[in-house]
């Protein structure tokens, strides 16, 4: 093989994957079918808090075509546990979180409309619900406490009787006396509110599930969307208690997106693999989108206080925070680490802050729960942070750019107050690339064309930290995960020289087929259609954690690395023997391996060929074969960080917000495939300026969702945005072998703050929220123009 | 979706004895509004009779100066029409404007109309341009057809057969489209002709479709947007839900007015 064959890190190679989505070819599990499958349909609750006092089933179960209905009973019946959260939080008192039970199918109460009353399994899903339509049950109305801000009120009707006021935890990090300390001595101090907004992740293929028990094996499959099949299978052998791990398969196909809505492991996936034994039949479930709105876990949700200390020319000296973070009726699988670690840890942002606290109560509410989102409280923490800084500058007077540089951490590694120690970055140089490309000296010009048109213009600055590449074991295990956050590789070189790759990150639309296949065609320096990936099948893959929190690139990829670092190891002993040379002269570069000095060498692919055959080693020394795996644990997570920019104009007549120009500076350490990351970028550009401007869950006063749909619940569109400008500035992650950071999430976490800068600089004042949609900042705009005829 | 029979009659007449004669029977043209309501089971039709097999149904035609368009003519049809181009370019470009590309090559003039869902664009057409609705049993003026969310003056077996556009002097459309379904949250169609000026709005009126009489008198002594300004409209009528209160639907009925107006004149 020859370099030119090879396809190096850097290069913006097409995805391998691709074909295969693009003409239909993909294979999802709604696409699965399993001989003699029945359909599943999960009758839910129509009430947002309620007694259940009868379920009676025999109607339902003489109805056409029907094969099994099964309650809650049954599931208690059979043994099985109740879904779990993974991660413990203490509160400020050293007290363990408070979580309710939280059943698959409801026993005696229904916590939100939507939750899982029974499940119909039948021939046809329209017989399913046929069936359903006369399932009897008898409800109990119970008052409801949909809302967030009322939840921990006295004499609010309680969700759970294990989480008295509704309150799961009461959670504090960092130094409140060093803070009220710096408060103490503050020129000014910046108090801001914020309510960030609940959002529904809307993958574009909904969650599926097949459950099929095999009776010979006594063994369970199920197939479903998962982005961490591993995690499923242990959550649902160990907590649950539906199978031993051995005898329990999970494989996630082609999964269409999940944003983290398709880590947790959900009700409808395990009630389809435990109906599949209870009903003798493979049981298969597709979630509708409505199904999806109401039971899938939303993001986001907090509603928050914060109050920044500076001193007279604008350095922060300390920060406040109180946030109540919305839990939902129940806890979702990772729910509690979001508002908390994932959070808090970040409130520092790019800058040098030398006191901060932050306390969270974690609180139920009858409404769908609430979980890990595109960021997971990294969002929630740039906004706050990003929003604040901004308001600051405007109240002194400073520019919003030279404010964020006058407080920038400039030296590495950086301890926070706030647990997070930054190994490496430059924000500096991000904000200035970004304000080059921005034209920001010219925009006092734009706006002022823009006003002899009748718009308002704006612009505005986010410059976003996150903490990827989840995450040292011991540290995370430290602060209450249930588990390890490392990742597994395994690389098996076949005798003909190509080779498969069997990871533990999961691809869902992040491209790992192509990337992972890229590093591995540099390194070994086979071309890339010599490489396959696979992933996603707990028979086919050893353990691994799966993909969430941008770390298939850091953690992921760090394992693969560490595998070839072995299979190049045991090839260079091979090539050793037949060259006869000493081991410590070969050398391996692009695809040979020579001796040094010399013009003798072997291909790679003759390497792996004569490590099968075994004839020309001692294989009492080497063992035959060439395939390797490795546990790779971070030492530190990475730092992706950047800086935003967004200009927009504002019709005042319609309050319609127009991006006319965005701007993404990151730095995301190494990048593999630009192309890949590039298109990240756009993903979480356009999901961040949904949060700003668009989406936003809502429920009634009785818990109603009101939001159910896409007549409501508005996503952002292709025509809703300029082409975005990328560009990067590259500091090497010290900690991965790779130097690599993470982009899954950056975009989704700039955008917000940026957008709603930007809205604040256009319409003169700082009272936006989130989505700050047409009526909203029509009404906002007409404010101002009776501000300024008053004045 | 609940189990119903589907028909496929290839003549008028038939239509009408089948609506006379089946239990619960339901229109089917094009489909946009039903279907997506029948997989939701929000509707239990006991046969769909489908308007798709009768022939020149679809047909554009020049007539009187205006149009006739057939009741099965898709929206794309209408949008890329010459006849109607050519005649009321303004009924065209709304046609263009309307859903998607999918929703426009399914749906249906005749569909539309008869459905009268209050954020539809078509309702607006018909009553700012005097249309005529021609049915199987009589010719109904758009005035007396729009009665009301999702009603209108159609008998139980009276079927859409074309609708008659005359030819305005000047007419056009704008609409505001409501940020997450993309229907006309507020849709204003301005024509005016030598009787004077009809101004229609869909989308923001608690009971769909209405004139608004008092920006027809101002525009009729003087079709500029600047007449608009002080006219009144009443946001007690108007819808009032999550994307937006009466007061701003009363606003941007307004804002659309200008435009359209504005447009009309160019």
């Amino acid at each position: 093989m020859n370099a030119s064959t090879v396809t190096p890190i850097g290069a913006p190679v097409r995805r391998k994957e691709d074909k295969r989505f693009i003409t239909g070819k993909g294979r999802y599990t709604d696409d699965l079918s399993r001989p003699g499958q029945a359909h599943a349909y999960f009758l839910r609750s129509p009430y947002a808090h309620a007694r259940i006092r009868t379920i009676d089933t025999a109607a339902a179960a003489e109805m056409p075509g029907v094969v099994g209905v099964l309650t809650g009973r049954d599931l208690a019946q059979d043994g099985l546990g109740g879904l779990i959260c993974g991660w413990m939080i203490n509160s400020k008192d050293g007290s363990p979180m408070r979580a309710g039970a939280h059943p698959a199918l409801a026993v005696d109460t229904v916590r939100y409309v939507g939750d899982h009353v029974a499940v119909v399994i039948a021939e046809t899903l329209n017989l399913a619900k046929d069936a359903a339509a006369a399932l009897a049950v008898e409800y109990e109305v119970l008052p409801a406490v949909p809302d967030l801000a009322v939840a921990q009120a006295q004499g609010a009707a309680q969700i759970h009787e294990a989480a008295p006021n509704n309150t799961v935890f009461e959670w504090e990090l960092g130094d409140r006396a060093a803070v009220e300390a710096a408060f103490a001595q503050a020129a000014h101090v910046t108090e801001i509110d914020i309510v960030n907004n609940r959002l529904a992740p809307n993958p574009m293929e909904p969650r599926a599930a097949i459950g099929e028990y095999d009776a010979g094996d006594e063994a369970y499959t199920l197939w479903t969307t998962s982005q961490n099949p591993h995690v499923a299978r242990l959550v649902l052998s160990a907590f649950v208690g539906l199978a031993p791990e051995n005898k329990l398969r999970v494989i996630a196909p082609d999964v269409g997106g999940g944003f983290g809505s398709k880590i947790f492991i959900y009700a409808e996936e395990t009630v389809c693999a435990w109906a599949a034994k209870k009903v003798g039949r493979p049981v298969k479930w597709t979630c509708e989108r409505g199904e999806a709105f109401l039971c899938d876990a939303h993001g986001r949700d907090h509603v928050t206080k914060g109050r920044l200390a500076l001193d007279a020319q604008g350095k922060i000296l300390g920060f406040q925070v109180k946030t109540i973070a919305n839990m939902g009726a129940y806890l979702s699988t990772f729910a509690s680490c979001v508002p908390t670690y994932l959070y808090a840890t970040l409130l520092s942002g790019q800058y040098a802050i030398p006191a901060i606290y932050c306390e969270v109560d974690a609180v139920y509410t009858n409404t769908a729960p609430v979980d890990a989102y595109r960021g997971a409280g990294r969002p929630e923490a740039t906004f706050l942070v990003e929003r604040i800084v901004d308001k600051a500058a405007r109240e002194l007077g400073i520019d919003p750019a030279e404010m964020r540089r006058r407080n920038f951490i400039t030296a590495f590694p950086h301890q926070t107050p706030v647990i997070m120690c930054y190994d490496a970055g430059d924000y500096a140089a991000s904000l200035d690339k970004a304000l080059e490309m921005a034209d920001y000296a010219g925009f006092p010009a734009r706006r002022a064309e823009a006003e002899r048109r009748g718009k308002l213009r704006g612009i505005g600055l986010s410059n976003y930290i996150e903490a990827c590449g989840i995450a040292p074991s011991a540290a995370v295990g430290s602060l209450g995960a249930g588990v390890g956050l490392w990742e597994s590789a395994e690389v098996r070189v076949n005798p003909t020289g190509n080779v498969e790759v069997l990871t533990g990150s999961h691809s869902h639309g992040q491209g790992h087929e192509t990337t992972f296949a890229q590093l591995v065609s540099a390194r070994l320096g086979i071309p890339i259609d010599q490489v396959t990936v696979i992933h996603g099948d707990t028979d086919k893959v050893q353990f691994g954690m799966g993909t969430y929190g941008s770390r298939s690139g850091a953690v992921g990829m760090s394992a693969i690395v560490k595998a070839l670092d072995k299979v190049e190891a045991k090839a260079k002993k091979i090539a050793a023997h037949i060259l006869e040379a000493s081991e410590g002269d070969i050398e391996f570069k692009d695809g040979r391996f020579s001796v040094a000095g010399t013009d003798r060498g072997l291909a790679f692919a003759e390497v792996a060929l004569n490590a099968y055959v075994a004839h020309k080693f001692p294989t009492s020394e080497i063992e035959p074969g060439l395939k390797e795996g490795a546990f790779y644990d971070p030492t530190n997570f990475t730092f992706p960080a950047g800086c935003h920019v967004c200009e927009l104009e504002v019709d005042p007549e319609t309050g319609t917000t127009e991006i006319v120009n965005w701007i993404a500076v990151d730095d995301f350490g190494t990048v593999i495939n630009p192309m890949i990351v590039e298109g990240q970028v756009h993903g979480g550009i356009a999901q961040g300026v949904g949060q700003a401007l668009m989406e936003r869950v809502a429920y009634d006063g009785e818990g109603q969702l009101v939001t159910g749909s896409y007549m409501d619940y508005q996503m952002p569109r292709a025509e809703d945005f300029p082409a975005f400008k990328v560009g990067m500035t590259e500091t090497r992650c010290p900690s991965n072998p790779l130097g690599m950071k993470g982009c899954g999430e950056a975009g989704a976490i700039a955008a917000p703050p940026a957008v709603i800068n930007a809205l604040a600089d256009a319409l003169g004042t700082q009272d936006i929220s989130m989505p700050a949609t047409p009526a909203k900042v029509w009404a906002i705009a007409q404010a101002r123009v009776t501000r300024q005829a008053a004045e | 979706m609940y189990a119903f029979d589907y028909r496929r009659p290839s003549a008028l007449d038939e239509v009408v004895s089948l609506l006379g004669g089946l239990e619960e029977p339901k229109l089917l043209a094009g489909g946009q509004t039903l279907l997506p309501t029948l997989k939701q089971r929000l509707a239990q039709p006991g046969t769909l009779v489908d308007l798709a097999g009768i022939p020149g149904l679809a047909d554009i035609a020049a007539e009187g100066g205006g149009v006739r368009i057939g009741a099965m003519a898709t929206h794309a049809r209408v949008a890329t029409s010459d006849v109607v181009r050519a005649a009321i370019p303004a009924l065209a470009e709304l046609a263009a404007v309307i859903g998607d590309p999918a929703v426009r090559n399914r749906g249906t003039i005749g569909g539309s109309v008869a459905n009268n869902d209050p954020t539809a664009d078509y309702p607006a057409a018909c009553l700012a341009l005097g249309a005529m609705i021609v049915t199987t049993a009589r010719r109904i003026p758009a005035d007396e057809f729009f009665a009301g969310l999702f009603e209108t003056a159609l008998g139980e077996d009276e079927v859409i057969v074309a609708i008659e556009f005359p030819r305005p002097e000047l007419a056009a459309y704008r609409k505001f489209r409501n940020p997450a379904s993309r229907y006309a949250m507020a849709g204003v169609f301005v024509a005016r002709t030598g009787e004077g000026v009809r101004v229609a709005v869909t989308g923001a009126g608690q009971s769909g479709v209405f004139r608004w009489g008092a920006a027809e008198a101002a525009l009729t002594d003087d079709f500029t947007a600047a007449a608009l300004e002080s006219v009144p409209l009443d946001a007690s009528d108007l819808m009032s839900d999550l994307h937006g209160g009466a007061d701003y639907r009363a606003q941007l009925v307004k804002v659309m007015a200008k435009r359209a107006v504005e447009a009309a004149a160019r």
